[in-house]
């Protein structure tokens, strides 16, 4: 089972250093990429299936071709790889940024070649301070090495690129929030369209990347997309960082085929659940996603099986809920979090997500009455998709409404005991 | 156009604009709170929310926030179904959860746009019962009080005050459920617009502090379409009054002028119309004191002293026009003098020769925002004509904002526009004679003295059309014209701004200069002239001679009555010379509203209207002529000077003579002037069989309002002048725009009723917009060119050219008798060049002794304006420099510590 992100990434807490990363085929995507014109990496990038790693799963090779290419086209473009890392359950991109930094540069600096970009941006959550230090020094290697800056590697493509340390909010993880907080101003998202690929960064075309999407891409551009297409087990392309935590015996982080079952990555990689605690339900993708039940063991988990399931393949993190947990406490300290990080711009999500909150807090507490579960359902209504300025809340109301779809019991045992059933 | 399909209805719509935009064109009640037609569309606050159908047989549909869905043909969307109708409810619901229940206490109460937006939801239950977010207020200067409990966080406040107005004072702070719209410390707004959060908040977080003072409900106010008499734009107000003061200014939208929005100096300087200093009663000075007259003893008094005399008239710029007609009427052309400095009249004068000419296009004050390059003359507009800059600020994003369009961005589009281009401004150019506010959009900006602004002029005239006369300039000068030509050629429509503020011919003539320049080349070129006064053209076309010519005369004067109109002339000639012209007239009748120096000059002083009790006409600095009424008729002896002036002139036909007599009067006498017949119905209008209420249908308190006094109620007093009445009975519609005396709908008691009087929403208002243009462009006229270039300045040894600084809160004479206009009047300064101070061994904050006209002035130094070597500046208009006559040489001497 080839593992091309992972397979190289040291266990000493040090990262590939340029010469380390060079001896086991690095920069050698780049080589051949900048020997290709612009528009046939993109195709490649397109043909090889990689979809967003982000959470939303959109088709990075199409999202470069909306670029706007040609000599009277808007400069200078800009390449952002978004390494916000906030979603809760999620510690996927951190394993890349710390371990092969170089790899992810790579994946910029052909994907600022393939959309013609003058600068790039590794915008990073505030809290990785270690990836911090392994992108600076990778940067720097880079640039040593001919690989950042004028003229790169004789292509007379130049492309210079920094580190942004966010400041630390979730939202930031949102693209166009990441552009307004990269300008300085308030991390508020912006209106769609126009879109980031036509008037991004500074008003200018830019592309925004997820970490683990732009991983792959060294290695899509020397190995081919047939290679990539290869390495799933369902027609959408490549491997996954899956993760898992919860109660489970080996909670952990694997690179595995796109497409691994559910039950595989819990049974198998995970270990099952730890001795005493009885599986009951899993978000699959991280904090804003659906739980996904007992019945859904063996969906596999690609973006569009997911999906069909009910759910998101998101980050493709699992955070697994056993029966000794509350549902409630854990929804309440869900939603607490997203309440806290929303920008407070638009009003279903700056006002329905601490309405929801405190519902859940009062519910947890015994203070529940039957017609707050109303209330709630509204909520999730309410923060629909669509109906909010960006997918903060309506990924906040995923996993409430699938509780209260599965697991309406719990709150109405809260409600009529007037505890918490679960307290001891 | 398009077609569209809204509830199942179709409706051939307006294809660039947004469906939230066409919804209420169309009548539609649809909510909104983020969403204001000058600021755009962001959809922040979802509450215009609406299911957009895919086609004929989708019947689920999808919500779409109106306000950023582009009108497409043959689109199909639904107000009223359950889906967008239940989301609109939960969103106020979602908004009221902080929301307090204050409305019974809150100043916006009966006119809160929120509040009319619930009802109109339908909300009314509330599910949420946990505790509210609360939050500090604000101290925020004398005009506007600070209500943060109440926001509803439509960041419409922070988008007018910052992205719109330029201000930098306010912002939000903080995240999620706890934002804070307010300064990051306490302190006076700084923004010269300030006033207009009070109509941009939707509820009651910004209100009028100057209300609050006596604060009276919107449904209990009397009301009146009145026209702002701050300086010479002319915006469109609404006043109100209860028992007898008048309470409050809103704005009047006129898509032609002011559109929605007014500055601080219009919004809150009319509290001086309440002042204790008001003449109540016609006075008459005996042995040194005045004592009450009647109104008939004053008449027959008047009557007897000047009968078969020479009177001498002095006129205003700030009183109506046909006060200053009858005045003129009975005093005679030959004796009638425009109540302003021979300096000031002559380019007044001149001014308005230009735009009789009519060689380019004089745009109204709305269709400045609508050009794409400027170059401003002289002019510090921020403060000689506050709501030009405004939309000057506006011009300066149109031709980055040409960007957006080729992207398909639509120009409602407020976010997308201004993330793509990033604040971009201009081109935009200044030449001042000191750093003015405007230079921080300027693409390049320069300080000199008035005769070297003028050569610039001609200097960019010289670029744009090289048969024009040459200057022989220095290479800076040549740059920045040539720079200036360049970026006005290749725009599409170039604007030109100058004005009389710095007194200089030159600078007027070299701004037509290059407007005529422009034109010849083929731009849609504007010229944009500013004046000093409410009236200053009006007057002008009526009168050919000024003060100085008064008071050389005067001399000669022997038994001669002199009578003065609503002009204070201290405050325009210097009082040694003022002194003398009164020391010249035994008998001398003012008429005025204030006491002043002038009125303390007088033999009879009769009390006059201001614009709030009397009717009357003024012609802008655009040439537009426009109506104030009356708000209210005061129950003392307070009456408008035409009134009085009828009264008073003997043997004619005039004593019995209505509004629109004195009006065909005055236009018999100047056919010119017969656009001002046609710029409001007459008095004989009727809606039907009725007239214009001035007080809304549910206006309190009538009978019980003087029972303190008679418990009869009384009745209301009659209105001969004008189709409107005082009271509230009368037609319920829209009335014409120009008797439009509040705004008002059935569900929408805020402001925003707006929406409901106008074609559009943002356009024209039905019925046309009010006033009228009294000359317009002329076609093939051929451009003759000024060609008095002024020589280049050079500074004195040991003298100084003194020029005049402008304040929007200090320098207009009326506003800044208002108590929280006061608060806000600068100290007196000097200004010095930095260069001139340093020779001089002077530091800003120093006092020196000015020589002013023979008088030394201890005066406090400012350093920083950009002023030019050899010039010096004093603030124009506040009482320690009241009377000066800019601009002149002068000498400083430091004080030594002696």
């Amino acid at each position: 089972m080839e593992k091309p992100l992972t397979e190289h990434i040291k266990n000493d807490n040090t990262w590939l250093s340029l010469k380390e990363y060079k001896k086991v085929g690095g920069y050698e995507g780049l080589q051949k990429a900048l020997k290709l014109n612009p528009e046939e990496v993109t195709n490649i990038v397109k043909e090889s299936g990689l979809k967003g790693r982000g959470g939303a799963g959109f088709s990075t090779g199409t999202k470069w071709s909306f670029v706007p290419m040609g000599d009277d086209v808007p400069t200078p473009k800009y390449f952002i790889a978004n390494g916000d890392e906030m979603e809760p359950g999620s510690f996927k991109d951190r394993l890349l940024l710390e371990g092969n930094p170089h790899q992810l540069i790579e994946g910029m600096i052909i994907g600022s070649y393939a959309i013609q970009a003058r600068y790039s941006y590794v915008f990073l959550r505030w809290a990785y301070h270690h990836a911090a230090k392994a992108i600076s020094s990778a940067i720097q290697e880079a640039y040593e090495a001919g690989y950042l800056g004028q003229n790169i590697l004789g292509s007379k493509f130049n492309l210079d690129m920094s580190l942004h340390i966010s400041v630390g909010r979730y939202i930031c993880g949102e693209e166009t929030a990441l552009l307004n907080a990269l300008e300085g101003k308030r991390a508020n998202p912006r209106t769609k369209p126009p879109f980031p690929v036509v008037s991004g960064l500074f008003g200018k075309p830019t592309v925004v990347n997820n970490v683990e999407t732009l991983n792959n891409i060294p290695h899509i551009l020397n190995k081919g997309a047939e290679w990539f297409k290869g390495l799933s087990k369902t027609d959408e392309g490549g491997t996954k960082l899956y993760g898992a935590s919860g109660r489970v015996k080996k909670p952990g982080l694997w690179e595995l085929p796109l497409g691994t079952t559910l039950r595989e990555l819990l049974e198998v990689h995970a270990g099952g659940m730890q001795d005493g605690y009885k599986f009951k339900g899993v978000l699959p993708g991280g904090g804003s996603t659906d739980f996904l039940t007992e019945e859904h063991l063996d969906v596999p988990m690609d973006y569009a099986s997911v999906g069909k399931a009910g759910s998101r393949l998101g980050t493709g993190t699992l955070i697994v809920l056993d029966d000794k947990t509350c549902t409630v406490g854990m929804l309440q300290n869900l939603e607490q979090f997203f309440a806290q990080e929303s920008c407070g711009w638009c009003t279903p999500c700056r006002e329905g997500l601490p309405w929801t909150a405190k519902l859940l807090d009062a519910i947890e507490k015994g203070k529940g009455k039957m017609e707050d579960l109303d209330t709630l359902t509204f909520q999730t209504h309410y923060m629909a998709p669509g109906n909010t300025y960006c997918a903060l809340a309506p990924g906040a109301m995923e996993p409430l409404q699938s509780a209260l779809k599965y697991f309406k019991t719990d709150f109405e045992k809260h409600i009529h005991e007037h505890k918490c059933p679960w307290e001891q | 156009m398009a077609k569209v399909v809204i509830d199942n209805k179709m409706y051939e719509v307006n294809g660039s604009k947004n469906m939230l935009e066409i919804c209420l064109s169309l009548g539609l009640n649809l909510p909104y709170f983020c969403w204001h037609p000058e600021l755009g569309s962001v959809g922040a606050c979802r509450q215009c929310a609406v299911i957009k159908y895919k086609d004929k047989e989708d019947t689920k549909g999808k919500l779409v926030m109106a306000c950023l869905e582009p009108v497409a043909d043959n689109m199909r969307i639904s107000l009223e179904a359950d889906e967008a109708k239940q989301f609109r409810a939960g969103n106020v619901e979602a908004l009221m959860t902080n929301h307090p229940h204050d409305c019974p206490v809150c100043d916006e109460g009966g006119e809160c746009h929120l509040q009319d937006m619930t009802v109109m939801t339908g909300h009314n239950y509330r599910r949420y019962n946990f505790k509210k977010r609360t939050h500090t207020n604000q101290y925020l200067g004398p005009f506007i009080n600070h209500e943060m409990n109440r926001c509803i966080q439509c960041y419409r406040c922070v988008r007018f005050y910052k992205d719109y107005a330029g201000g930098k004072d306010l912002d939000v702070f903080g995240a999620h459920d706890d934002l804070y719209f307010g300064r990051h410390e306490e302190g006076v707004l700084e923004n010269e617009f300030s006033g207009n959060l009070l109509e941009v908040c939707p509820t009651g977080v910004f209100t009028d502090k100057t209300l609050r003072k006596h604060f009276t409900r919107k449904w209990d106010l009397t009301n009146a379409p009145s026209i702002c008499h701050g300086c010479a734009l002319g915006c469109n107000i609404i006043a109100s009054e209860r028992y007898g003061s008048i309470r409050r200014i809103l704005s009047r939208y006129n898509g032609d002028v002011n559109g929605y929005f007014l500055c601080d100096r219009g919004r809150f300087g009319y509290e001086y119309v309440n002042s204790e200093k008001r003449i109540q009663t016609p006075l008459k000075k005996q042995d040194g004191t005045f004592s009450q007259l009647t109104r008939e003893q004053v008449i027959q008094e008047i009557n007897a002293i000047t009968s078969g005399k020479k009177l001498i008239g002095i006129g205003s710029p700030k009183a109506s026009l046909e006060s200053n007609f009858l005045l003129r009427q009975w005093v005679g052309a030959e004796n009638f003098y425009a109540g302003m400095s021979n300096s000031e009249g002559k380019l007044v004068q001149l001014v308005l020769e230009i735009l009789k000419a009519g060689k380019v296009k004089t745009p109204s004050l709305n269709e400045v925002k609508e050009y794409d390059a400027v170059f401003i003359l002289g002019e510090d507009v921020t403060n000689t004509a506050p709501m030009l800059a405004l939309n000057l600020r506006q011009a300066a994003k149109n031709k980055p904002d040409q960007k957006a369009a080729a992207l398909d961005i639509p120009d409602w589009n407020d976010e997308g526009v201004r993330e793509l281009v990033q604040g971009a401004k201009g081109p935009f150019y200044i030449a001042s004679a000191h750093i003015t506010k405007l230079d921080e959009i300027a693409t390049q900006t320069c300080q000199l003295h008035p005769d070297d602004i003028a050569r610039l002029g001609y200097a960019v005239a010289n670029k744009i059309n090289g048969q024009l006369p040459v200057l022989d300039s220095d290479e800076g000068e040549e740059t920045l014209s040539q720079n200036i030509a360049k970026a006005m050629l290749a725009a599409k429509k170039p604007l030109i701004v100058a004005g009389i503020s710095l007194f200089n011919q030159s600078i007027i003539e070299s701004a037509a200069n290059v407007a005529s320049a422009l034109k010849e080349q083929g731009k849609d070129v504007g010229l944009v002239y500013i004046v000093p006064e409410v009236n200053s053209v009006g007057l002008t076309m009526i009168a050919d001679q000024f003060l100085d010519d008064a008071f050389e005369k005067a001399t000669q004067a022997e038994n001669d009555t002199l009578i003065i109109l609503e002009n204070d002339l201290y405050q325009r000639m210097d009082k040694n010379s003022t002194d003398a012209f009164f020391e010249n007239y035994k008998n001398n009748i003012t008429l005025d509203y204030l006491d002043n120096k002038t009125t303390q000059q007088a033999t009879y002083i009769l009390p006059a209207t201001t614009f709030a009790e009397g009717n009357g006409t003024v012609i802008n600095n655009e040439g537009r002529a426009q109506r104030f009424y009356q708000v209210y008729s005061p129950d003392n002896d307070v009456k408008s000077s035409w009134k009085w002036l009828q009264a008073m002139i003997p043997n004619t036909t005039s004593s019995c003579q209505s509004f629109d007599e004195v009006i065909k009067d005055l236009v018999d006498a100047f056919p010119e002037l017969k656009g001002i017949q046609e710029i409001a119905p007459s008095e004989h209008f009727r809606e039907g069989t009725q007239k214009i209420p001035r007080e809304p249908h549910r206006y309190s308190g009538r009978t019980a309002m003087h029972a303190d006094t008679e418990v009869s109620e009384h009745q209301p007093p009659s209105d001969t002048d004008s189709a409107l009445s005082f009271t509230m009975e009368g037609y319920a519609g829209i009335p014409p725009a120009a008797l439009t005396p509040f705004y008002w709908s059935p569900g929408w008691n805020s402001v925003q009723a707006i929406n409901k009087y106008q074609i559009e929403v943002g356009g024209a208002l039905h019925g046309g917009n009010p006033g009228k243009r009294l000359f317009e462009q002329k076609e093939n006229n051929k451009a003759d060119y000024f060609e008095n270039i002024p020589s280049q300045f050079s500074p004195k040894e040991g003298s100084w050219f003194l020029l005049p600084f402008y304040h929007i809160l200090g320098s207009d004479e009326l506003s800044a008798q208002s108590p929280a206009i006061k608060e806000r009047v600068p100290a007196p300064y000097v200004a010095l060049n930095d260069n001139d101070a340093s020779k001089a061994g002077i530091e800003e904050g120093d006092i020196i002794d000015v020589l002013v006209k023979e008088v030394n002035q201890k005066l406090t130094v400012k350093l920083n304006t950009g002023l030019p070597e050899g010039t010096i500046g004093l603030p124009k208009g506040l009482t320690a420099t009241a009377g000066i006559q800019f601009p002149f040489w002068t000498t400083f001497k430091k004080l030594t510590d002696e």
